[in-house]
C-alpha cells in the first residue's frame, strides 16, 4: 500500500551510487584525470570558473569531472563550495589596461595602438570535423610563432573618451566598497554594478538569445565590437595594516566593450554609448553577449523606450542565473501529491456541479418541448 | 524553555569534518537570524537576507535548510516532511543532510520535534508551545502571478492596497462558483499583510490561526524570509457571501480510518480504483498503532 513513498532512503543510496558507477564508465578504460579536463577542455572549464564565480581551473576542472560533463550541474558545484568560503576583504579593481594580451580584436578601427592579434581563436576555422582526432595521434606541430604577450595597450574606448566621442562613465569614490550580490539580497532597480556582478555569472545560453533579440530588433541598439581582449591580469589587494597594495596572483579574463547607438540632446553633443563585459577565463562570446545585455539595460539611463524583455531588468536580472534556473526546474520532479490532490478534489467538484446544472438544464428543454403546444 | 526543547534528546554526533556545525558559517547564520527577528516583529512582511548558495538544489528547500540551519541547536530534536510524510525522498535528503553537518537528533514523532521543516504540510497533530515550524517557501510573493513586478508588488504591500487579489478571488467565483485556489491559499496576518503561506493545502489554513507555535517561512531562490510569532491572527481571504470554507475528505483513511486528516490518493490497479491514505504519515502510524492496541485489549 505504501510502496510508492516507503524506502526513499534506500533508493536514494542506490541512485547515488548507480550514478558513480555509470559517470566513470568502462573500468577497462583509464579514468579522466582533472588535469586532463583542465588542460584540453579549457573552454569548458572556463565557462564554469564564470559562471560558478570562483577562479579556480582546478576545481572548475574537478567539477565538471563528477558531472559528468554537465556544464550547469558543474556551475551549481562550483557556487554550493564558493558559499562556504570566507571573504577576507575586495581586491583593487582590476587594471585590465595592463593586460598581458594574448588576443585583442576591434572591428571598429583597422589599425589600433598596440595592434590586432588573433590569438587561439575557432574564427576562420571551416567547422569540419576532424577525423584524425578520433585516432590517439601524436602532439600537433606547435605555431609558427608564438607572439610575445602585448603589454599595456590603452584601451580603444579610452580613445575615443578622449575626444569626447563616448560618455564618461561614474568613476566610484574612493570610500566606495563594491556591492556584492552573493551577500546583500537584491533590490530593484539595481546599481549598474550590481547589474554587471549577476550578468557575469548568468546563463551564457540565455544571456546569448537575450543578445541576440536586440540585433534582431527587440531592443535594437546598433553595436560595434569597439574591442574584445582576452589574456592575464594580476589581482592587488591593498594589505591595510602594511599600507600598501600587495598582489595576489594573476588570473586570465575576457573583455568587451561595445560601441553603441550615439544619443544626444540639445544641451549634450552626440556621443556612443557603451556596454561592459568581463568575464573568467577564455570565454569571449560570453563576454560579448554580457556587453549587449549590459546596454539593453542602460535604456532607462538613455531615456529610451524599454519595451523589449532585453531591456526589462526585473525580467532579465531575475531569470539569468541557471543554478536558480535549473534548481527551480528541477524541483518540479519532487512529489506535489497534496497540491495535485486538494486540485483534483476541486476539478471533480466542479465537473459534479456543471454535470448536474447540466442535467437540470436539459430536463428543463425536456419539459418545455413536452408542454409546447 | 518548554518541556519540548529542554529534554534531552540522543545525539547522533557524528558530524562531517571541514564544516561548521550546521553548515553555514556563524555570520551568515546571525545574518539570517536577524532576519528572522525583524520577520517576528513584523508579522506576514517579507524581509530580504542574504540568501547563501546551498549543497541542494534552489526549490528543493534551500530557504527553509537555511532557516532550519541558524536557529538549530545540538539539543534539538528535527523532525521533516515533506507532503506531509517523513518518507518521502527529499525529506529524508533534509533529514540526513542535518543530521550529517549537525549530527543532531531526528525523530518522525510530531510531539518529540522541536523543530519541523516541512514542504506543503502541517501536521494534524496540534503543536506545543515552543516548537518551531520551518516552511519550504517557492514563491514568497502572494501577488506575484498577479503583478509579476517586484517593484509593483512592494509598493502594493507597502500601501495595504490587495485589490487585485480580491478581484482574482472574485473572479474564479464567477467563472467556477467557488474561489479556485486551492494551495498557497492567500492570508492576511494580524490585520495587516496578505502573505503566501507557502503551497500547503487550503485545508492546512485553519492551523495557522493562533498557533501556539512559531512559524517561519523561507524562501532561498527568492531570498525572502517572513513569519508568524505564537498566537497571531490569520485569516484567509474571503467575501461575507463566500465565506472561507476548507475542503473535507470525501473518504476515509484505508489505514487509520481517519476522516478528519488530509488524504493522499492512491491509485491502486490498472483499472484506476482508488484508495485514501492520510498525507501526514506520523498522525497515520499513532493511530493505526492505538486502533491496534485497542483492538487487542478488546480481545
Amino acid at each position: 500500500m505504501y510502496v510508492a513513498v516507503k524506502g526513499g532512503e534506500k533508493a536514494i543510496r542506490n541512485a547515488h551510487r548507480l550514478l558513480a558507477h555509470k559517470r566513470r564508465g568502462d573500468s577497462a578504460r583509464p579514468g579522466l584525470s582533472v588535469a586532463q579536463i583542465r588542460e584540453q577542455m579549457f573552454l569548458g572549464v572556463a565557462r564554469v570558473m564564470c559562471e560558478g564565480a570562483l577562479h579556480d581551473a582546478e576545481l572548475a576542472a574537478l567539477a565538471l569531472k563528477q558531472a559528468a560533463g554537465d556544464t550547469v550541474e558543474a556551475i551549481f558545484l562550483l557556487r554550493a563550495y564558493r558559499a562556504t568560503l570566507p571573504r577576507f576583504c575586495a581586491s583593487l579593481p582590476l587594471d585590465t589596461g595592463a593586460m598581458r594580451i594574448e588576443r585583442r580584436i576591434s572591428a571598429t578601427y583597422k589599425d589600433i595602438p598596440g595592434g590586432q592579434q588573433l590569438g587561439a581563436t575557432f574564427d576562420y576555422t571551416h567547422r569540419l570535423l576532424d577525423f584524425d582526432l578520433l585516432a590517439e595521434q601524436e602532439a600537433p606541430p606547435p605555431p609558427e610563432s608564438v607572439p610575445a604577450p602585448t603589454e599595456a595597450c590603452p584601451h580603444i574606448m579610452a580613445l575615443l573618451a578622449r575626444e569626447g566621442l563616448v560618455g564618461q562613465e561614474r568613476k566610484a569614490a574612493d570610500d566606495e566598497s563594491a556591492p556584492d550580490i552573493t551577500r546583500e539580497p537584491l533590490a530593484f532597480p539595481a546599481s549598474r554594478a550590481e547589474r554587471l556582478q549577476i550578468l557575469a555569472r548568468g546563463d551564457e545560453g540565455f544571456l546569448l538569445a537575450l543578445a541576440y533579440s536586440t540585433q534582431r530588433g527587440y531592443g535594437r541598439n546598433h553595436p560595434f565590437a569597439g574591442e574584445i581582449r582576452v589574456g592575464k591580469v594580476d589581482v592587488w589587494l591593498e594589505a591595510e595594516e602594511l599600507g600598501f597594495c600587495v598582489p595576489a596572483g594573476e588570473i586570465e579574463v575576457s573583455e568587451c566593450e561595445m560601441v553603441n547607438q550615439f544619443v544626444g540632446s540639445r544641451k549634450t553633443p552626440p556621443q556612443f554609448t557603451r556596454g561592459y563585459g568581463l568575464v573568467f577565463g577564455s570565454a569571449e562570446r560570453k563576454a560579448m553577449v554580457m556587453a549587449l545585455v549590459d546596454r539593453a539595460l542602460r535604456a532607462g539611463e538613455y531615456g529610451e523606450d524599454a519595451s523589449a524583455p532585453a531591456q526589462q531588468e526585473e525580467f532579465v536580472l531575475a531569470h539569468c542565473d541557471s543554478v536558480e534556473a535549473a534548481g527551480f526546474l528541477s524541483h518540479l520532479k519532487l512529489p506535489h501529491y497534496v497540491d495535485f490532490q486538494s486540485e483534483l478534489g476541486l476539478v471533480r467538484k466542479l465537473r459534479r456541479e456543471q454535470a448536474r446544472t447540466g442535467a437540470q438544464e436539459a430536463e428543463k428543454e425536456v419539459a418545455a418541448l413536452e408542454t409546447a403546444p | 524553555m518548554n518541556a519540548a526543547r529542554a529534554g534531552k534528546a540522543p545525539r547522533s554526533g557524528k558530524m562531517l569534518p571541514g564544516y561548521n556545525f550546521a553548515y553555514l558559517d556563524e555570520e551568515s547564520k546571525r545574518m539570517i537570524r536577524r532576519g528572522l527577528l525583524k520577520a517576528v516583529a513584523i508579522p506576514g512582511f517579507q524581509i530580504p537576507f542574504g540568501g547563501r548558495e546551498m549543497p541542494l538544489p534552489y526549490g528543493w528547500g534551500t530557504g527553509g535548510i537555511q532557516v532550519t540551519a541558524s536557529i538549530i541547536t545540538p539539543e534539538d530534536v528535527l523532525k521533516v516532511i515533506d507532503q506531509g510524510a517523513d518518507d518521502t525522498t527529499n525529506a529524508v535528503s533534509i533529514r540526513q543532510f542535518f543530521e550529517r553537518v549537525a549530527g543532531i537528533a531526528s525523530t518522525t514523532r510530531t510531539r518529540e520535534a522541536t523543530i519541523i521543516q516541512t514542504r506543503h504540510r502541517i501536521p494534524e497533530t496540534p503543536l506545543a508551545s515552543g516548537q518551531i515550524m520551518v516552511f519550504q517557501v517557492p514563491i514568497p510573493e502572494p501577488l506575484r502571478f498577479i503583478e509579476p513586478s517586484e517593484t509593483e508588488t512592494a509598493t502594493l504591500h507597502a500601501l495595504g492596497d490587495y485589490g487585485i487579489m480580491h478581484v482574482k478571488l472574485y473572479e474564479d467565483i464567477v467563472r467556477h462558483g467557488h474561489i479556485a485556489t486551492c494551495y498557497a491559499y492567500p492570508v492576511e496576518v494580524n490585520g495587516r499583510y496578505v502573505m503566501d503561506p507557502s503551497p500547503i493545502p487550503r485545508f492546512d489554513n485553519p492551523k495557522l490561526h493562533m498557533s501556539p507555535a512559531l512559524m517561519l517561512f523561507g524562501a532561498g531562490r527568492e531570498k525572502r524570509l517572513y513569519a508568524l510569532p505564537p498566537h497571531t491572527a490569520v485569516v484567509s481571504l474571503d467575501f461575507e457571501d463566500h465565506p472561507f470554507a476548507i475542503q473535507r475528505p470525501e473518504a476515509a483513511c484505508a489505514i487509520c480510518g481517519s476522516t478528519e486528516s488530509y488524504l493522499d490518493e492512491l491509485i491502486v490497479d490498472d483499472a484506476g480504483a482508488r484508495r485514501y491514505v492520510c498525507s501526514d504519515t506520523d498522525y497515520c502510524q499513532r493511530r493505526a498503532e492505538a486502533r491496534g492496541e485497542a483492538r487487542g485489549e478488546a480481545s
